[in-house]
């Protein structure tokens, strides 16, 4: 029980205009955060044979089957190094962000009692499924490093900007999350064309061909999509085999920050009717 | 004086009722409709057609202190749970302004965040994060919520294997231990076994007399009278009226209409009744007032109000209680040697008149429900002149007598305080 009676005061009333996102009270339920995201970890491979080697085998499967039909068949190229680490390092990345965006997408919604009986910031709910996926994330690299010794890849220095990368890949799915999640509360649709849509994204990111695929010409418009910055990047400073895309970083994070603010926007704005319509 | 630890001042909450299209008859139909939805919704310009607004609260305004237990009574979609929502902030009120100065936890569902492919250690660390007890709290009363709920052989199994009852126990034993200053609870005290309920209002009765300011909401009046020491009642979304529990809940009981503790009949020309004598209205009266719903633990009278049509007749009234079983627990009449003071009316010839003979009933008699009255009138003990079965009903309500140890249901017809002693024999 609290000692000073004071010292604590909260007013509720109709909420109007700019919501602001209130972030010492995220800070304060930090903790809800953790067994929110350590649910999420424990219940995604609860009764299943392989458990966690789906992480692994998830990226893995569907890198043997690139290499298969684009590598082998397609002739596609890969920057110069070999087909299946090409494109294992870009779904390594990619798996995290659209299994983040697709469980976020459907979080409020598959945790509809939560929202509909209990108080705490809504936020949380999707953010724990975009944290959670980093357990798999690192569970998947230990494959990277192994094709790494055997196809003789050392990192160098860009490595450091590995971290940075990986922040805003977490932003950006962070930011498509609240937004998908928000308005999947209000029209269900979303359940239905958030597969498509990242089955579409996926074409559109160079993590199947580079980015130079279609020639100088045709290069800016990966610039339009934020994951493709990442995908590169991230490709780029663990293997180390070219030199890294700078604007293209850059531009990457300026949309990753525009996407994360309309979504964590809209999210705040739609907030306070969650519990009524869900 | 110190302020009111939840002010509450003109809360309302609106809602939209979209109404939905009936739903599709054949398949060809759902089809046709799947096509036309996206036209549809150009048509209309993005609007939904035919919204209703519906108001679930109107300016609610109420003061709680510190250390108060209330409880919030209604009948269903009076808005209980609205403004409990509102009030732990789940959903947000459309006008009003609600100061709370001090740390709130609801209790508005048990259970809720519990995920059933989990195992009951890790479910009580997620429902109780989820509730708002931090990891510490938690570690130091996870013993004591093993312990209550009477679940330390299953701890490392998943929920979805427990029993329906070893889930509600575990789920109210996690929620029990939340120690917030300000605590909303809505009807979660009727889960589990009888014995599991006992534990379960022994634990709330802790937890209120602990100090901590209560909101209480429940369809049990013995749980609220025992636990709570104001009332609000909720009618159609506004409070109807605020006072002592006592007072609240016998308003409340008030409400049941369909047993309005009085029949009667406006003329003697309609009234049932021969040449001799017509009935005019048989009442249950409680406290100054007619009533279809009793107090256990107050006498109450049934008064039954006749016309005489035949001077210098002899009038005999008895009566009959039945219980809703069918087992008659009493047959009385106004003989002298059947009443405690004798009717001076007995055997003494009627003038013309309208004449009332009623019955008191003693408190701490009849057990609790339902109970239907025939009344018979007559003349001499053969000779009946109105007889009917089942005039009126009346239920008698428990209010908490006999309440203090045991919480189950006391079984018999009848439920009266006896005199009880223990004596030493060597």
């Amino acid at each position: 029980m609290s000692k000073n009676k004071t010292d604590y005061e909260l007013v509720i009333k109709p909420k109007k205009g700019f919501i602001p996102v209130d972030f010492k009270e995220l800070y304060q339920y930090r903790e809800l955060l953790y067994f929110l995201s350590l649910k999420e970890i424990k219940i995604r491979y609860k009764q299943t044979a392989l458990g966690a080697s789906w992480a692994v085998l998830q990226p893995f499967l569907t890198m043997i089957i690139f290499t298969i039909v684009f590598g082998r068949l397609a002739k596609m190229p890969s920057e110069g190094i070999p087909y299946p680490i090409f494109s294992y390092s870009g779904l390594l990345l990619w798996t995290y962000f659209s299994n983040s965006i697709s469980t976020a997408g459907n979080s409020l919604v598959s945790n509809e009692k939560l929202v509909s009986k209990i108080y705490f910031p809504r936020l949380l709910i999707p953010t724990s499924c975009t944290v959670s996926g980093l357990l798999d994330y690192v569970i998947a690299m230990s494959i990277l490093v192994i094709m790494m010794v055997y196809y003789n890849f050392y990192p160098n220095i860009s490595i450091i900007l590995l971290p940075y990368v990986i922040l805003m890949t977490f932003i950006l799915a962070n930011g498509l999350g609240y937004l998908f999640s928000a308005i999947n509360v209000k029209y269900r649709d979303i359940r239905h064309a958030l597969p498509f849509f990242i089955q579409l994204l996926l074409f559109l990111t160079p993590v199947i061909y580079p980015t130079d695929i279609g020639g100088a010409k045709y290069s800016w418009i990966f610039l339009l999509n934020p994951m493709s910055g990442f995908i590169s990047a991230h490709r780029t400073c663990i293997l180390g085999h070219t030199s890294l895309d700078v604007t293209g970083l850059l531009v990457s994070s300026v949309l990753t920050i525009i996407i994360f603010i309309i979504g964590i926007s809209y999210f705040k704005k739609t907030e306070s009717y969650f519990a009524d319509i869900i | 004086m110190e302020e009111p630890i939840i002010q509450i001042k003109g809360i309302s909450k609106k809602y939209v009722i979209r109404h939905e299209n009936a739903p599709y008859k054949t398949f060809q139909e759902a089809i046709i409709n799947a096509v036309k939805a996206p036209i549809n919704l150009l048509k209309n310009n993005g609007r939904e057609p035919k919204k209703e607004t519906f108001w679930a609260l109107k300016d609610i305004t109420f003061d709680v202190n510190r250390g108060e237990v209330v409880g919030i009574i209604g009948r269903n979609g009076a808005g209980k749970t609205t403004l409990l929502k509102i009030l732990s902030r789940i959903t947000e009120p459309t006008e009003g302004k609600i100061t709370l100065r001090g740390r709130v936890a609801s209790l508005l569902e048990v259970g809720t965040g519990f995920h059933p492919e989990l195992t009951g250690r890790e479910n009580i660390y997620l429902n109780g994060a989820v509730l708002g007890m931090t990891k510490k709290e938690i570690d130091s009363k996870f013993d004591e919520i093993v312990k209550f709920a009477e679940v330390e052989k299953f701890l490392d199994t998943p929920v979805k294997r427990y029993s329906s009852g070893m889930y509600v126990r575990l789920a109210f034993s996690v929620a029990a231990h939340l120690e917030p200053e300000i605590l909303l609870v809505d009807e979660v005290l009727s889960v589990g076994d009888a014995e599991f309920q006992k534990k379960c209002l022994g634990k709330m009765k802790d937890v209120s007399e602990g100090g901590r300011t209560v909101l209480f909401v429940s369809h049990n009046m013995l749980s609220i009278q025992n636990l709570c020491t104001r009332g609000i009642l909720l009618e159609s979304g506004q409070i109807s009226m605020e006072g002592s529990i006592t007072d609240v809940i016998n308003k409340y009981l008030d409400l049941g209409g369909e047993q309005n503790g009085e029949v009667c009949w406006a003329s003697p020309d309609t009234a049932p009744g021969d040449e001799r004598a017509h009935l005019k209205a048989v009442r249950v009266v409680s406290e100054g007032r007619v009533t279809g719903v009793v107090d256990i633990s107050k006498e109450f009278r049934i008064e039954v109000d006749y016309w005489n049509l035949e001077a210098n007749g002899r009038r005999h009234v008895s009566i009959h209680i039945h219980n809703s079983m069918g087992v008659c627990i009493l047959t009385s009449a106004n003989y002298p040697s059947a009443s405690l003071t004798p009717d001076l009316w007995y055997a003494r010839p009627y003038p013309r008149g309208l004449f009332r003979t009623s019955c008191i009933i003693p408190s701490c008699f009849l057990n609790d429900g339902p109970h239907s009255v025939s009344v018979f009138i007559n003349e001499t003990l053969s000779d009946n002149i109105i007889v009917i079965k089942d005039i009126l009903s009346f239920s008698v309500q428990d209010t908490g007598m006999m309440r203090k140890e045991f919480t189950g249901k006391w079984l018999g017809a009848v439920r009266p305080l006896l005199d009880w002693h223990t004596v030493q024999l060597n």
